[in-house]
């Protein structure tokens, strides 16, 4: 209902709670939100708030890829979260969101897998990360990448006993994260760039772009929106992305 | 004998958070957290129900789902439904009914949704007691508040509010119970285990009074709601 | 058996709550009789009037009323008129014969209201399957053009309009914005630059949060004098 109204504010560089076209909500990050997990971490941005857990277990790997630990990452959007959220099985937003977050972390190597490997072409460490977004206020691809980042820094690897796990009983040893490849994304109105999109924006903007980043390196992206963009407003989002990249880790502290 | 593993009395419920408007979204949610349980709950409507078929032309539809999330538990449960969820959604509904008023909302649909995100027993009970405090927040006309909690049996003993460990000692009964706050009546009850009558007679005093401290708690939450703009 | 008041005007009560005991007091919009007691249906506050007690509701969707001014949103045309969306359950028609204008036989309707258009109508009527009709024709009740809208809690509103309108004057007054509130929560706010619309929706949004507070006004005064 205010698409118009938003359109007008965005023309004069101005966004509905006075955020400058560049600046992020308040970014808040909880550690350790769920005990029976070997991870977990709360992330709230504005009032967009995911829940990340790490769950560990012992799987074969995959057969082209014999000495390597596995990841499994899974976006559960419950109707808890947004009145436009059905029960039933992971939908294309679900599915995308879950891939955009992996894609992030293994093209980034942010994990070391072959150091998951137990016994080469017979056990390997799987990796399960599940997220679960509480509230939909806009922009859950940044706000689920932190979540999740949050959880695999703090999770600790479980108890083995004869190639088996403990659950209930961790070790003090983390699973170790090589790089924190945050996700920035921004929206396109008209001819503006804004950075995380909160609810009503994202009904608005013409395209969408999330870049996964660590230290200046850009290690994923994903376009999203029915409209284009032109490389110059690439090249702007980029910029922007490498000065937001430190906010975003500060948060992760 | 009368100490439980956690330093509790046998009458004696773990430590209890409760929290109101928790998802903004939502007309109405609430998280309540028992021990180390921790349940959230949010309520969507009166909306439009789909499919029409499913639609009452004399009252609103309750429609309940609870879900446990996959880390919530020591071994990883898949996300998604399961049979468990299925029925615990169906006895959460039923739990919650005789509460709320829908008459005034033909063919339309009052979603609540329970999300555990923590489990150590419990787990149905604090979702319904979430859910009451959801519904109320998110303004469904109401007869009466619902609480919730289990008792159970464990070496010939009654206790009130079970932890994960107490209800994993071999031949423990447990006793999922819910009880409206003003007309007193129980509108869950469930059982597992063995047990005589003279022992789930007192199995159920003990959670009715129990019910009875968790609604001032749910009162308390509720003002709190209102006072925190203050 | 005498009847006694458990509860003060404007105290705050939970669903379930006793409000009264005895045969004297009656229930009102938002609390009903069980046996002998009078019980609210809601959280919100408590409001007596002579032997009258009602529960006016802190939360809650909008539950639409006969003459109720609302602001709805065209979600679907048919040969019988228009569909609005008015943000509850519900959907409210606007039937041809109701509309404001002259319409002809074989008129394009999208001409008159389009798809997405807001639309200011009147309830006039809600059956029990809670069919609701609304009108166009009376003073005031158009199509919005430009300008935004904000949604409110419907309970809110009263508040927000002020006894005989004195608080939604104050702000038109203040920051020479068009206001319309809707009684289903909508609030349309029109102003000459986007400034005045954000301080306008600033104030809706305070009374939004604080309505139930005690120098509600008085702060409001002073954050539309600050303004100038």
């Amino acid at each position: 209902m205010n698409n118009e109204y938003i359109i007008s504010l965005i023309k004069e560089n101005k966004r509905i709670g006075e955020r400058k076209l560049d600046e992020y909500r308040d970014i808040e990050i909880t550690y350790d939100v769920s005990k029976n997990a070997e991870g977990s971490a709360r992330c709230k941005i504005g009032d967009t708030e995911v829940i990340a857990g790490v769950k560990m277990d012992i799987g074969t790997p995959y057969p082209d890829s014999k000495d390597e630990g596995v990841i499994i990452v899974t976006a559960e959007l419950s109707p808890i979260a947004s009145p436009l959220f059905e029960l039933g099985p992971p939908g294309s937003w679900a599915t995308e969101l879950a891939r955009v977050i992996d894609r992030g972390i293994r093209e980034s190597k942010a994990i070391d897998f072959k150091k998951l490997c137990i016994k080469e072409g017979e056990k390997v460490w799987m990796i399960f990360l599940d997220i679960y977004p509480i509230n939909d206020s806009g922009n859950l691809i940044d706000a689920s990448v932190l979540a999740a980042l949050a959880a695999l820094k703090s999770a600790k690897m479980p108890k083995l006993e004869d190639d088996k796990v403990v659950y209930g009983e961790l070790t003090n040893e983390k699973l170790k994260l090589n790089k924190m490849p945050v996700t920035i994304t921004f929206g396109k109105i008209n001819d503006k760039i804004i950075v995380d999109p909160d609810l009503k924006e994202e009904e608005v903007l013409d395209a969408r772009l999330s870049i996964s980043i660590h230290d200046g390196d850009i290690h994923a992206m994903q376009k999203g929106g029915n409209e284009g963009m032109t490389i110059e407003d690439i090249e702007e989002m980029i910029d922007i992305a490498v000065k937001k990249e430190k906010e975003l880790k500060g948060a992760l502290k | 004998m009368d100490k439980r593993a956690d330093g509790r009395k046998a009458d004696e419920m773990r430590e209890i958070e409760a929290k109101v408007g928790v998802i903004k979204r939502a007309d109405g949610s609430a998280l309540f957290k028992i021990g180390d349980t921790i349940a959230i709950a949010a309520v969507y409507g009166p909306r439009e129900l789909h499919p029409r078929y499913l639609q009452n032309p004399e009252t609103g539809i309750l429609r309940c789902n609870y879900d446990m999330a996959s880390f919530s538990v020591t071994e990883r449960k898949k996300p998604g439904p399961n049979r468990r969820g299925v029925e615990i959604s169906l006895v959460t509904e039923k739990a919650l009914l005789p509460a709320v008023d829908l008459s005034q909302f033909p063919n339309a649909v009052v979603d609540v949704f329970v999300e555990i995100v923590q489990a150590n027993a419990g787990t149905r009970c604090a979702g319904i007691t979430a859910a009451s405090l959801a519904l109320a927040h998110a303004g469904i006309p109401m007869k009466d508040m619902v609480a919730a909690v289990s008792a159970g049996k464990i070496n010939g003993k009654i206790y009130v509010d079970l932890s994960k460990d107490e209800e994993d000692v071999e031949d423990a009964t447990d006793i999922p119970v819910a009880c409206t706050a003003r007309t007193k009546k129980i509108t869950l009850l469930q059982l597992d285990g063995n047990i005589t009558k003279k022992e789930l007679i007192e199995a159920l005093i003990l959670a009715k009074s129990s019910c009875e401290k968790i609604n001032k708690i749910q009162e308390k939450a509720l003002l709190e709601f209102y006072r925190q703009n203050e | 058996m005498t009847s006694k008041l458990l509860v003060k005007e404007k105290e705050i009560v939970i669903p379930g709550q006793e409000l009264a005991e005895g045969l004297d007091y009656l229930p009102s919009h938002g609390s009903f009789r069980e046996g002998n007691k009078i019980i609210s249906n809601f959280l919100g506050l408590a409001s007596i009037n002579e032997r009258f007690i009602k529960v006016i509701p802190l939360t809650g969707r909008y539950n639409p009323k006969i003459n109720d001014l609302i602001i709805g949103k065209v979600s679907d045309i048919g040969f019988y008129g228009w569909t609005l969306d008015i943000g509850c359950a519900y959907n409210a028609v606007l039937s041809i014969r109701e509309t404001s204008g002259f319409i002809e036989r074989n008129d394009d309707l999208t001409k008159h209201y389009d798809y997405g258009d807001l639309v200011v109508a009147q309830i006039i009527k809600v059956t029990k399957q809670k069919q609701i009709d609304v009108t166009t024709k009376g003073p005031g009740l158009k199509k919005l053009i430009g300008g935004k809208i904000i949604e409110v809690t419907p309970s809110k509103v009263p508040r927000m309009i002020g006894k005989q309108g004195s608080m939604i004057t104050m702000i038109k007054d203040a920051t020479k914005c068009n206001v319309i509130i809707g009684q289903n929560g909508r609030v349309w706010i029109k102003g000459e630059t986007l400034d005045k619309e954000i301080l306008a929706t600033k104030i809706i949004m305070k009374i939004e949060q604080e309505s139930h507070i005690e120098g509600l006004t008085d702060k409001i005064k002073e954050m539309l004098q600050e303004k100038e």
